[in-house]
């Protein structure tokens, strides 16, 4: 093998879309083995072993971050075009340089720590933030055969390093010794346990069916289409939709997104647990924040949007890796069109939503889900599994909600 | 932390403002809280004090007019409304009727610009991302372009003088003005199907801060808060100045008194504005716009006292006025809405979440400017 | 219909048409209404004011309207004009100002300076670029700064200006008028008593004679 030969499989890789990530990889272990056998020696499998690990290291972090920088300006080009302003144009083409603005802004900043502050943890907390949301993306699949870590308990693993996140930002609250942070990081305590429920019963709904936790075992099993056009994806079952939708809201409040951005919620805490960061500690937060956020929205395109499955058989030549990551930034679009819409929950009612409704309509979605599998996973199996959950929803829906709260209970009385 | 004040539970106090998000203002309250319940609220305030009342002794009569645009800053010619008005009764002046006529279209697009603003600012209580705020300060912006078509200035209008306005309406602008009036029952659709129906509204603003009629009378509250307890008091109709009598329009008021009464109360006061409006553009006669009895330099009424107040958009807007027949008024006092709605700011918050402080105090509508004065 | 989440759903609808909504609206007429302030300027509307300004007639040292009365620094609600008024070299005041400051910083753009000018001299300008990085020197504006011609408040408040010129020239017509009417009657008294004088001195003679 000399270097002209792995310079001529590049084209021959560039041809191939569909594994090109994975022939990438190849091509740079195949390097190495070159840059080896020019000096003379047998690269030793542990440092190819550790080249492999390297590169997927990188590119997961270098895919993240890049999308986190674009995903920094993107929503706020979205979010002021919902509220009919331009948004971050003045940073090069369309603004796109916005986020190498922030970021030596970010970086050039004073770093402040309040002289009361616990400085240790008031330090580590971004790092104890950031350090989970990096790990969380390495057992996506991102698309055929493109998993870093293929573990067969992917799910589990994934929720019990994800539940770190709540750790770090309490930190961050308790480190800060301010009453805005302490009450942003009870907060935020409370509405994550609390999520993570109904996050936890929708995945093992999905679990249950696929009848494995390895997050490419699901997405496989979501794979053909019905009738030769109608993709199996879990969403399309009422079970599926019920079970997608709560996970999305639950991913709402596990990644502290609008509505539930209770914990740093601006108008009451002025910025919760972030009230005394700032400068580079504060982007590392704000990092962490995005990163986690696209982890668990990839989770969802995992779970119920069949991964890296194309939505229609005619459009598989597109590359499956291309499909991940256009139903990621679909997520992405609609997260940031759900801010741009809903005002914020109070903490009580934020509760009661995930006790009394979100998690007795993960119960009634996994009732669904097995009436589905037993009658045959057929028609038969989508009326019964629809109207199991359909009947909960509006049963929850009037005693938690309409009993209370209605616009149309009100009378406005007028005098001539 | 005392027994008495939450049963023996540790209680956190916490100074809300007057560099906090949502204060609307240089604005403070010193909660005291138990958890998330509030305990003990108590507002702080006068840090945006200016000395309003004092410096108008020193001014001329007409002097005080441009200070009166930056108490309630965000509908100032209805404070110019306030003052003249005063100001007549204490010297009996006549306005004339076209005069009149544009009083009561400035002052209703003030009520509604000021209408629209607030069901913004109360979704940024909320902690909506400032659709809403942007929405309605989109539509408040189109207005205040025609005041500034009309007075010269987007806000700080000045606009009243004693005995009239002080000019007449540019050509065009009542054409202008009616074209964009008829639009706004669409906004306010849209702004409705935005918000009205959306559950987390429904659930942050019902029930929340109520307020019953006997104690929002008692308090002295007054204007859309006033009217969301469900009593029916207008002074449009009430004292009928102006031209108001001569205008066919409905005072709507609430059942409950809690925020989403106070709420819904500026959108159906909106559309009332609208038919005020439509009405005044068809009735507005010819004539001259200022009594010319009235001097500019030199006015002094005669030895005397008045109260005259008007129907802000916040409530009853009253000045008080003394004058000792000199060029300077001799007393000089302001009933300001804002400040007498905030009377009862404890009495509403204690037992809510601290989350409902924001949305009380936004669905009572101040401006510090107008509290602090 | 309203089933639970109806309300959310009819919001995001109306969010997704303002979003989708703002990229057709290239006019600035209904949702998109920003002005992008260095590339665009707002076209502003005639009755515009932000500071006051002195006019002057042709020549901005002789023809300059006011003559120092003082009286809009008296009527100032804020009170930042300084007037100061001339002097010949004899120590005579002069009707025009020597000092004329205003400190537009202090300013509100209340126009009661306009309004109460009896000269019709200070009129508002409608300038909007004022910003400087030093609070005193660029901010207090003097007379030299303050001076602007009669054509130049034609051109911002075309509607305004043709009134007051309409006002001057009827009070300077009525003046013209007046004083014509004061030399005729005066000339008509001339020549009355020169009629008489003579009536007198030709009428003396005859009794004379």
């Amino acid at each position: 093998m000399n270097f002209i030969d792995l310079l001529k499989r590049i084209p021959e890789i560039c041809k191939t879309p569909e594994t090109l990530p994975l022939e990438g990889k190849k091509l740079i272990l195949d390097f190495v083995t070159w840059l080896g056998s020019l000096v003379g020696i047998a690269v030793p499998p542990w440092v190819l072993t550790l080249v492999n690990i390297l590169v997927v290291i990188v590119a997961i972090i270098a895919v993240f971050l890049i999308m986190f920088a674009l995903m920094s300006v993107w929503e706020r080009k979205i979010l002021a075009r919902a509220q009919n302003r331009y948004g971050p144009n003045r940073v090069g083409p369309w603004g796109l340089f916005q986020p190498v603005a922030d970021g030596i802004k970010m970086l050039t900043k004073e770093d402040i720590v309040p002289r009361n502050a616990d400085k240790v943890v008031h330090f580590i907390a971004p790092i104890v933030m950031l350090v989970p949301a990096l790990i969380l993306p390495v057992l996506l699949p991102y698309g055929r055969g493109m998993v870093a870590i293929d573990l067969s308990v992917g799910i589990l693993f994934f929720f019990a390093v994800g539940a770190g996140s709540e750790v770090a930002i309490f930190l961050a609250g308790w480190s800060s010794r301010n009453k805005y942070s302490i009450l942003g990081a009870m907060r935020a305590i409370a509405q994550m346990i609390s999520y993570e429920l109904p996050l936890v019963m929708s995945a093992v709904i999905v679990a249950l069916v696929a009848g494995t936790l390895s997050p490419t075992g699901i997405v496989e099993a979501q794979g053909g289409y019905q009738f030769g056009f109608f993709p199996n994806w879990f969403v399309f079952t009422p079970w599926g939709f019920v079970a997608c939708v709560l996970f999305y809201f639950s991913a709402l409040a596990e990644s502290n997104r609008s509505p539930f951005d209770l914990p740093e919620g601006e108008s009451e805490l002025v910025a919760g647990h972030l009230t005394e960061y700032s400068g580079f500690k504060y982007a590392l937060f704000f990092m962490a924040e995005y990163v986690g956020m696209f982890a668990i929205n990839g989770l969802l395109v995992t779970l119920f949007l069949g991964g890296y499955q194309a939505p229609l058989p005619f459009l598989t030549f597109i590359p499956s890796w291309c499909w991940f990551f256009i139903k990621l930034a679909f997520l992405a679009f609609s997260l940031v069109w759900v801010r741009a819409t809903m005002p914020r929950f109070r903490i009580d009612q934020m509760m009661q939503f995930a006790w009394k409704f979100m998690l007795p309509m993960s119960f009634a979605a996994l009732f669904s889900a097995a009436a589905w599998h037993y009658a045959g996973r057929g028609l038969l199996g989508w009326g019964i599994s629809a109207v199991l959950v359909a009947i909960p929803y509006f049963a929850l829906g009037y005693f938690c909600f309409t009993r209370h709260h209605s616009a149309d209970n009100r009378r406005y009385l007028f005098s001539e | 932390m005392t027994e008495a004040d939450g049963a023996g539970a540790q209680t956190l106090d916490v100074s809300l403002g007057p560099q906090h998000p949502s204060t609307h203002g240089v604005f403070r309250m010193n909660v005291r809280m138990d958890g998330e319940t509030v305990v003990k609220l108590q507002p702080v305030f006068g840090y945006l004090h200016r000395n309003h009342e004092k410096l108008a002794e020193g001014k001329s009569w007409l002097g005080s007019m441009p200070f009166t645009d930056r108490l309630d800053y965000i509908c100032p010619i209805t404070n110019n409304w306030g003052y003249a008005l005063a100001v007549e009764k204490l010297a009996g002046i006549e306005v004339p009727d076209r005069a009149e006529y544009i009083r009561v279209i400035v002052g209703e697009m003030t009520r509604i610009q000021n209408h629209t603003a607030f069901l913004g600012f109360i979704l940024g209580d909320m902690g909506a991302w400032g659709s809403a705020l942007m929405y309605a300060f989109r539509e408040r912006e189109k207005i205040l372009d025609l005041f500034e078509g009309l007075t010269g200035a987007r806000m700080m209008a000045n606009y009243m003088r004693f005995g009239g306005v002080r000019c007449d309406l540019p050509a065009g602008w009542l054409e202008k003005a009616r074209a964009y009036i008829e639009t706004y029952p669409a906004f306010l659709d849209e702004m409705e199907k935005f918000l009205t129906g959306n559950e987390i509204l429904l659930s942050r603003l019902q029930g929340v801060g109520v307020m019953s009629a006997e104690r929002a009378i008692n308090g002295g509250l007054s204007g859309p808060v006033l009217r969301a307890s469900g009593v029916d008091y207008d002074i449009r109709k009430v004292d009928g100045y102006g031209v108001y009598p001569r205008l066919k329009f409905r005072v709507p008021r609430g059942t409950v008194g809690d925020c989403f009464d106070r709420f819904m109360l500026r959108i159906l006061e909106i559309r009332e504005s609208i038919q005020i409006l439509q009405q005044a553009f068809a009735q507005i006669p010819q004539g001259p716009i200022l009594n010319p009895a009235v001097k500019t330099r030199g006015f002094k009424p005669p030895v005397g006292e008045a109260y005259g107040r008007i129907e802000g958009p916040k409530g009853e807007l009253g000045f008080h006025l003394v004058s000792d027949g000199g060029e300077k008024p001799y007393r000089y006092h302001i009933r300001p809405p804002s400040l007498i709605n905030l009377t009862l700011l404890e009495e509403m918050c204690v037992g809510t979440k601290i989350a409902d402080v924001m949305v009380i105090l936004g669905s009572i509508d101040i401006v510090l400017g107008e509290v602090d004065r | 219909m309203n089933f639970p989440g109806s309300g959310i759903f009819k919001g995001m609808v109306v969010s997704a048409i303002n979003l989708f909504g703002s990229y057709f609206d290239r006019a600035h007429a209904k949702r998109l209404i920003t002005e992008q302030y260095p590339e665009e300027r707002p076209t502003l509307p005639e009755a515009s004011r932000s500071f006051p300004f002195l006019v002057f007639d042709g020549d901005p040292e002789k023809g300059i309207r006011c003559v120092a009365c003082k009286i809009c620094e008296k009527e100032c609600p804020p009170q930042c004009i300084l007037i100061e008024q001339d002097r010949d070299e004899n120590g005579k005041l002069l009707r025009r100002p020597k000092v004329f400051n205003i400190d537009i910083s202090v300013c509100m753009g209340c126009q009661i300076c306009v309004e109460s000018c009896p000269f019709e001299s200070i009129r508002m300008d409608n300038i909007y670029e004022v910003s400087s990085y030093d609070r005193f020197d660029s901010l207090v504006l003097p007379k030299e700064k303050l001076l602007k011609s009669n054509e130049y408040y034609h051109s911002i408040h075309p509607t305004e200006a043709a009134e007051t010129d309409a006002r001057i020239e009827a009070a300077r017509l009525k003046k013209e008028a007046a004083a014509k009417a004061a030399a005729q009657k005066m000339a008509a008294a001339k020549a009355a008593a020169e009629a008489k004088a003579a009536a007198e001195q030709s009428s003396q003679p005859e009794s004379q004679a």
